[in-house]
């Protein structure tokens, strides 16, 4: 029997980043990395955009090359996953009933599409992007003179139609609320992007109750509320995403929307971590809990857990950000919209390139949306760490640079 | 291919050899090295790939672009060789590349 040392199971972006974390913080000893995809960690932000437009390899799409692990001494299992985790033991079961026992355990499931639930979302040519899998499923269905149904506009969805229009297809986005990603940007930008999309020739459509979809083996159209059908050879679904946390929540583990952890990636025992989407996690800056779908979230709590395993100090807690590649557009986004008071807009939308400051009551940036303007991003990362009030029409006054209203 | 020496704040050293065609930052993460996180990727995103270029390998680096300017000026101890390692890609011409990194990027 080997040494148990730690497991890490799920092997995306969060697994693969907490193994090679631990390795660089010193831990000597086994560390097992259980995923079930067959591809070692990979980043998924290239799959609706450069890896659908065929500029990605599997060899760039990968996080590390196949020799680290090796170099590194990590065990890693690939097609495999857990089924069951035995906390009074410190082991935890696979589905083909391999027992793997831990020291500590780190959890790195991640989440999974959302699924609506509605009549003919099983029919054939109806996808979603999640996987690589995913990307090549939908890769093989678009392209020239085939036409797209997106339901759902969230980032996933847009990045998606940018590609399919880059690749030929026709595309048109169905979203159910009164904007586009009206859950996770201000209206300035929903209105951004929908006119982006629309001059890119993407037919988008807002306040859009999609009520299923028609066909019959295969996909063929898009029905709404108000009985029309609109046809597609194939449609995305991307309305958002679910914690894969099930074997936690059974294992007796604290979960609430996503598996509870503290500003140390520790769960609610303390020999098991959790890292990434799967997790609802204290969002310090803002005095809340939340559950982030994003990369530097998933890099920040893989961070967290190696530190916390090795002995290292904790780090300070990060300013959550997320970013998305469209057309010509670089969208990045620092910080949270909590408590929002007033928004701010630097630059003129028309430009293509402005941000969007979010300020509480105190006139702190809490948030910025910063499209093509990078030194928005960043001055505005840093005022929102310092928490220091700022002159709202400053900000708005492009005769004085980012590096003075940050300073 | 290239030989990279890869220097953290503290001192300690990092050869490793690159391929052509990767990123200096690709080439340190492939072979984790401390210091270099490169949180986006390689979209230059992020500012977490800083180094400092040793004044005899900046006219072999290239320039950096507005939107690598723009991110890099707003990073933690910035200087005159300050690069985003993403930005740089790695050809023979670079063989023996020395690079530092400033402190607290992780």
């Amino acid at each position: 029997m080997s040494e148990a040392g730690i497991v890490i199971a799920g092997a995306g972006h969060a697994g693969g980043a907490a193994a090679a974390a631990l390795r660089q913080f010193g831990w000597k000893g086994a560390i097992t990395l259980i995923g079930d995809e067959p591809l070692l960690p990979y980043q998924r932000p290239p799959l609706s955009k450069a890896w659908l437009k065929g500029e990605a390899t599997a060899e760039s799409l990968a996080l590390r090359p196949e020799r680290f692990y090796t170099q590194q001494n990590i065990d890693v299992r690939l097609s495999s996953s857990v089924a069951s985790i035995d906390r009074a033991d410190h082991a935890v079961c696979l589905t083909d009933g391999t027992v793997v026992r831990y020291e500590k355990l780190i959890l790195a499931l991640g989440a999974r599409a959302r699924r609506l639930g509605l009549p003919g979302f099983e029919l054939d040519g109806v996808l979603e992007l999640r996987t690589a899998a995913d990307a090549d499923r939908l890769k093989a269905a678009i392209g020239p003179g085939r036409r797209i149904a997106i339901v759902g506009g969230g980032y996933i969805g847009l990045e998606a139609a940018a590609s399919a229009r880059a690749l030929g297809a026709e595309a048109f986005v169905m979203e159910r609320e009164t904007r586009l990603l009206a859950r996770v940007a201000s209206p300035p930008l929903s209105d951004f992007f929908a006119a982006a999309h629309r001059a890119h020739g993407v037919a988008v459509f807002t306040g859009a109750q999609v009520v299923g979809l028609a066909g019959r083996s295969h996909v063929s159209g898009v029905q709404l509320a108000d009985g029309s059908v609109l046809a597609c050879d194939v449609a995305l679904i991307g309305v958002g995403a679910v914690p894969n946390e099930e074997i936690a929540a059974a294992s007796g583990l604290e979960c609430s929307n996503g598996v509870v952890v503290d500003g140390q990636a520790r769960t609610s025992d303390g020999d098991v971590f959790a890292v990434g989407d799967l997790t609802n996690r204290p969002l310090a800056l803002y005095g809340r809990r939340g559950r982030l779908e994003s990369v530097p979230n998933a890099l920040e709590q893989a961070r967290q857990a190696a530190s916390a395993i090795t002995g290292r100090p904790a780090s300070a807690a990060e300013v959550p950000w997320f970013w998305s590649d469209q057309y010509d557009i670089k969208l990045q986004i620092a910080g949270m919209p909590f408590d929002v008071a007033a928004l701010v807009v630097r630059g003129d939308p028309a430009s293509g390139a402005f941000a969007v400051f979010h300020l509480d009551a105190a006139g702190c940036v809490q948030c910025v949306e910063s499209v093509n303007t990078p030194d928005a991003f960043m001055g505005g990362r840093q005022l929102i760490m310092k928490r220091k009030p700022v002159d709202a029409a400053a900000l708005r006054d492009l005769s004085f640079t980012m590096k003075d209203l940050a300073a | 291919m290239a030989k990279i020496t890869y220097i953290e704040h503290d001192g300690t050293a990092h050869t490793v050899e690159v391929a052509d065609g990767l990123s200096v930052m690709e080439g340190a993460v492939n072979n984790n090295v401390p210091g270099i996180d490169a949180d986006c990727g390689g979209s230059c995103a992020c500012a977490t790939c800083h180094v400092y270029v040793d004044a005899a390998w900046q006219h072999l680096t290239g320039v950096k672009n507005e939107s690598e300017a723009s991110m890099i000026s707003f990073a933690n101890g910035v200087e005159a060789n300050s690069r985003l390692s993403c930005q740089i890609p790695v050809s023979a011409a670079l063989d023996g590349l020395v690079v530092r990194m400033p402190a607290g990027q992780h």
